[in-house]
């Protein structure tokens, strides 16, 4: 394949292969960052990956105190998901049993949509009757009884059908030790972008799959073409210097927001260099055939 | 602009003058139009002088008491009053700002849908209320009173916000369905009577609370700052007031219950 060169770091010339999703973003208060961010954490638990949990989740950002509607400190999540049924429900699952649970907090619409999904409205059930709504100019609140005061929720939030989950990048380093820290180096760079999230864990998937299995019942398999371990035994994709690959997984409200994210994660993967980071840098697609959304890394080079 | 040339000798209904009902129209038709509310004929042109400008923004100069209606089921621009207006002024409206610089009477934005109303002076009785036969009263927008007003302010409030800067009389927020009802100085005997939602917020003394409303203890409530923030764009005495703990009462009990009334805790 190709190759270009970027401080020193291999960069195959080969693009990642995204697909369209549903996504969604709301926004936590709490009486302080540190349980704003509990909350959020907590919902965001479990949401890696689409095949198995439902939904892909994690925060985009925190939000200091003057920024959000109830001038408390605050995260934006993000949440994304194959269809507007499935992100429906796992939206409100996850408000309902991890951010209205959570001492302090406060729900609102994190994103303006002429399409919406349910928020407060799919939650105020639970206020048994003594649930109250208000409503002030174009927004509506629901304020459900709880027993550290209230639970302020807003009713909708937006949709967006525009959204890309998938986009990607496969780091190939000399050793595992700087191969995470190029990993952690992008995954901190992610997260400085807006709009976009790395759903795995840390930003970090470990165990990039491939699509299918020798097993009937087993949709993904592990990414054997990248598992250093079998080099000698399958058609390998690596280099014989290359010993740990970590994948980064980025989703993202817009194709653009995804190719910010993969371009901010490409300059800090560079910026290290071989020596402190990895020798490589792929992405993974399936041929072209199959997701809409291209992103070519020699158009996201630094 | 339409300045009053003197009071008139009957109550006239200016509900046609509202802007998307003037658009378009040349001088000499609007001077054409029909005002009188008895038998005898009063046209635009025999109680005002006319001066064509922005259709969507009409200033009505040397207004009195005797002009009915103004601002009527009006749904965008602007219409600024220099004066008194009569009744139901903002009657129905569905957007837009209507001004009043003096005064206005009763039923002042009654069943009014959406749109802002500023009356500098005070108002009259029933502000926002429903006519005789209608289930609700206002159902949107928001009205601000910088003066006083009468009694029965927020009468079945259905949805909106009242924002009352002077003292209130009797019964404010009576039969109120939901909504929001400020009143920023003192107000007259049981607000809030028979009240089945909604949201009142006292700032003074009030005469006599009703019996039927339940106390819930004081709180420092996130909607309550969200609620602070709104009123804030409208009146910063009301926003002052809606900061901070405040003591809740639940009622009315005698009917649904589910409203609440505010007030700073006196313990």
């Amino acid at each position: 394949m190709p190759r270009l060169i970027a401080n020193g770091v291999r960069v195959d010339d080969t693009f990642a292969e995204a697909f369209g999703m549903r996504a969604t973003a709301i926004v936590i208060t709490a009486d302080s960052a540190r349980w704003a961010r509990q909350a959020a954490e907590t919902m965001t638990g479990f949401a890696t990956s689409v095949i198995g949990c439902g939904c892909e989740a994690a925060i985009d950002h925190e939000l200091a105190a003057g920024a959000t509607p109830d001038g408390r400190p605050g995260v934006r999540v993000l949440l994304f998901a194959v269809s507007t049924a499935e992100l429906q429900k796992q939206l409100q699952t996850r408000v309902a049993q991890c951010v209205l649970t959570s001492p302090g907090s406060a729900c609102y619409a994190g994103l303006a949509g002429e399409e919406t999904l349910k928020l407060g409205n799919a939650l105020r059930y639970f206020g048994d009757g003594w649930q109250v709504a208000k409503r002030l100019g174009e927004k509506r609140y629901w304020r459900l009884p709880v027993m550290d005061g209230e639970f302020v929720c807003e009713a909708t939030t937006g949709l967006t059908k525009n959204a890309v989950g998938g986009g990607n990048l496969i780091l190939m380093g000399q050793e595992t030790r700087r191969t995470l820290a190029a990993a952690e180096a992008a995954a901190k760079a992610i997260r400085a972008v807006p709009d976009a999230i790395a759903p795995f864990p840390g930003g970090i998937a470990r165990s990039g799959s491939k699509v299918g299995s020798k097993y009937k019942k087993v949709p993904a398999s592990t990414n054997d073409a990248y598992c250093p371990t079998l080099r000698g035994a399958v058609e390998s994709a690596l280099d014989p210097d290359i010993a740990a690959v970590l994948e980064i997984v980025i989703d993202g409200l817009t194709p653009a927001a995804v190719a910010a994210a993969m371009r901010a994660a490409i300059a800090a993967v560079v910026r290290l260099g071989p020596k402190r980071g990895v020798a490589r840098i792929g992405a993974g697609n399936y041929g072209g055939k199959l997701g809409p959304h291209h992103f070519h890394l020699k158009d996201l080079l630094p | 602009m339409l300045a009053l040339r003197q009071r008139p000798d009957q109550r006239l209904d200016l509900s046609p003058l509202v802007p998307h009902l003037l658009a378009g129209k040349a001088a000499a038709e609007i001077e054409r139009i029909e005002l009188q509310t008895t038998k005898h004929r009063v046209t635009v042109g025999d109680a005002f002088r006319l001066r064509i400008g922005d259709a969507d923004r009409l200033r009505i100069e040397g207004a009195c008491d005797r002009l009915d209606r103004i601002g009527q089921d009006m749904d965008g621009g602007e219409i600024r009053v220099e004066g008194d207006v009569g009744i139901q002024a903002g009657r129905g409206m569905r957007g837009g700002r209507l001004a009043i610089e003096g005064g206005a009477g009763a039923w002042a934005a009654s069943g009014m849908r959406g749109g802002h109303v500023e009356i500098s002076g005070t108002a009259g009785e029933r502000l926002g209320g429903p006519l005789p036969g209608e289930t609700a009263g206002m159902r949107g927008g928001v009205v601000v009173v910088r003066g006083k007003a009468g009694d029965r302010a927020g009468d079945r409030l259905r949805r909106g916000t009242i924002i009352i800067e002077g003292n209130a009389g009797a019964h404010a927020g009576s039969r109120m369905i939901a909504g929001t009802l400020i009143l920023c100085r003192n107000c007259g005997p049981m607000p809030g009577y028979l009240m089945s939602r909604g949201t009142i917020v006292l700032a003074g003394d009030c005469e006599e609370l009703s019996p039927t409303f339940v106390d819930c203890g004081t709180h420092g409530l996130i909607a309550m700052r969200l609620m602070a923030q709104f009123a804030g764009q409208y009146s910063k005495r009301a926003a002052s007031l809606v900061s901070g703990r405040l003591r809740r009462l639940a009622g009315d009990m005698a009917v649904l219950g589910k409203g609440e009334l505010f007030m700073k805790n006196r313990d």
